[in-house]
């Protein structure tokens, strides 16, 4: 698919002032599009076969990642720094005594409000794209790890060794140049989707209509959380009334104020009221003076003063 | 009264207070000895440091001319919590020195209520009862020595946030923060009133004398258990000297 806003910046971590470059056009086709992109995630017809995970590992250039079993389907227990997608799996009882599979394929969701960009304290590590992808630029990455206590899905990751962060790009190299991201590319039960946000809520709405209407799952939905805007991955689950069963997927996503209300408003209100002590003392000595060691020489009378205080 | 309270460099025999030199000449008083000054300068340097590493991750939007001089962002942020570490011990022992003059009284009560005219400079000079602290000074002390405590705690779990988990993280940072402000706030306050806000004050922390005058002046109580002689006393026969001419 075409996109004219693949490496337009949207948003910039830690940035004073506009996005340079901010709205440019490149007007080389005569395609318009004001769309996000999209990945659709149906988690009803994943069936845990992991090709994503090694597409992910094999096109971004991986160091090996040791896998670790504990007694389930799932790779690893969680993502790492350099194993960016994993399949999430839960073995579930219901009450009526059947019980399920879950396969999730957990990832960045890219979220339209991205937490860990507003965490972010160092300009221009995290990037927002017109397109709706988050990407980490780690030459700017100072290493602080804000960002994974901004992200409400536990997805970046630290390496200690080089003190950056990384996390999934949603291939934007791949997405830059015209292609789906390596996972969407592997995936071979046609589960994952990837266009434009539209399209894709289109075809995950149609898909949980069909899941309620005739698979039986009453509460099937789709996960696209609005507690952060909205995300540019976005699932179809068999019970999207509770979305922490698949791999703790959280029903209500949020941004730790402290982030948000404490980073934009009471930081900047704050170091002014710390600058005030300085004004505040500049002020005492050009009004009240210095309170020198006493006794002092007599005060001059200075001409049309009034009140002198002598001892000062 | 205050009374003088245990005070580690109160006591010369104190195998610290050996080392280094302080000279008192005639018509000065000994203020803090070599081993106070030390620490003095170590947490003042180390303060700087993370003051300014600090706010360059603080408010990058504004602060970002600070990184680079500690290396880059990424430096800063390494080091940020090792000039903190710095900073708390060298405080921590100077809290350990001076704990005992810093025990609030009854007259740091009395002059926190008289703040206003401290700082109109009302009365030529402080009252009889102001001792080796007042109670600003006072104030600020264990307000760095509960700052430090919130600093530690607050960026332990910033520096090992996957051990703490996000929303500790979350509130640590603004903990640190306000923290952060009340300091920078007081050390405004600090500087003006030990240089330009109050002449001769610095010179206790360079040499570690004050003049008599200064004494009599600033911490009465203190002048009278050093020389044994009462303030009002002493300002008036100056004040004698200096209209006599003979000094």
């Amino acid at each position: 698919m075409s996109d004219r806003k693949t490496l337009q910046v949207q948003k910039i971590s830690g940035h004073a002032g506009p996005v340079p470059g901010k709205g440019t056009q490149r007007a080389t086709t005569g395609v318009k599009n004001d769309d996000t992109l999209c990945k659709l995630i149906d988690t009803t017809t994943c069936i845990g076969c992991k090709a994503c995970e090694v597409a992910c590992v094999e096109w971004n250039d991986m160091p090996f990642q040791p896998t670790m079993f504990d007694n389930t389907y799932q790779t690893m227990p969680d993502t790492h720094w350099n194993y960016w997608n994993l399949i999430k799996f839960d073995e579930v009882s219901n009450s009526d005594g059947s019980f399920q599979w879950l396969m999730r394929k957990h990832q960045c969701m890219h979220c339209a409000d991205p937490g860990c960009l507003a965490a972010c304290p160092a300009d221009g590590a995290i990037v927002q794209y017109e397109n709706g992808i988050v990407d980490f630029q780690q030459e700017n990455c100072i290493g602080c790890q804000f960002c994974t206590s901004g992200c409400p899905f536990n997805v970046p990751k630290f390496n200690p060794e080089t003190k950056k962060v990384y996390k999934c790009t949603l291939c934007s190299d791949r997405v830059g140049q015209g292609l789906e991201p390596a996972c969407i590319k592997a995936c071979p039960t046609g589960c994952l989707h990837f266009g434009t946000k539209t399209d894709m809520l289109m075809l995950a709405n149609s898909r949980a209509k069909q899941l309620q209407d005739h698979a039986g799952f009453k509460d099937a939905g789709v996960y696209d959380p609005q507690s952060i805007g909205g995300t540019s991955v976005v699932y179809v689950l068999h019970d999207a009334k509770n979305p922490e069963k698949y791999g703790g997927l959280p029903s209500n996503p949020i941004i730790p104020p402290s982030f948000t209300i404490w980073k934009n408003w009471f930081k900047p209100l704050g170091l002014i009221g710390s600058m005030m002590a300085f004004a505040g003392v500049i002020l005492h000595y050009v009004t009240e003076g210095p309170r020198r060691t006493q006794p002092q020489p007599p005060v001059k009378q200075v001409d049309g003063g009034e009140e002198v205080r002598k001892e000062n | 009264m205050a009374t003088r309270a245990p005070n580690l460099t109160n006591k010369p025999d104190h195998w610290l207070n050996r080392k280094g030199l302080t000279v008192v000449y005639k018509g000065e008083l000994l203020r803090h000895r070599a081993y106070t000054r030390f620490l003095h300068w170590m947490y003042g340097i180390f303060f700087f440091l993370a003051l300014l590493s600090g706010f360059g991750i603080y408010m990058p939007w504004i602060f970002r001319w600070f990184t680079p001089l500690f290396g880059g962002g990424a430096t800063t942020r390494m080091l940020h919590p090792w000039f903190g570490i710095g900073f708390c011990f060298f405080f921590g022992l100077q809290a350990l020195n001076w704990a005992g003059v810093m025990t609030w009284t009854e007259a740091d009560t009395r002059w926190m209520k008289r703040i206003k005219a401290y700082i109109t400079h009302r009365d030529t000079i402080e009252p009889p009862d102001v001792g080796f602290f007042n109670a600003g000074q006072k104030g600020q002390f264990w307000e760095i020595v509960f700052g430090c405590i919130a600093f530690v705690i607050t960026g332990v779990i910033m520096w090992f946030p996957e051990i703490f988990g996000r929303w500790l993280v979350a509130i640590s940072y603004v903990i640190h923060d306000i923290s952060a402000l009340i300091m920078l706030a007081g050390i405004f306050i600090h500087i003006y009133l030990s240089t330009i806000g109050e002449p001769g004050t610095m010179q206790s922390m360079t040499r570690g004398t004050v003049s008599e005058a200064w004494a009599w002046t600033h911490h009465p109580a203190w002048y009278k258990e050093e020389t044994g002689r009462d303030s009002q006393q002493a300002l008036e026969e100056a004040r004698k000297q200096m209209e006599s001419g003979n000094p």
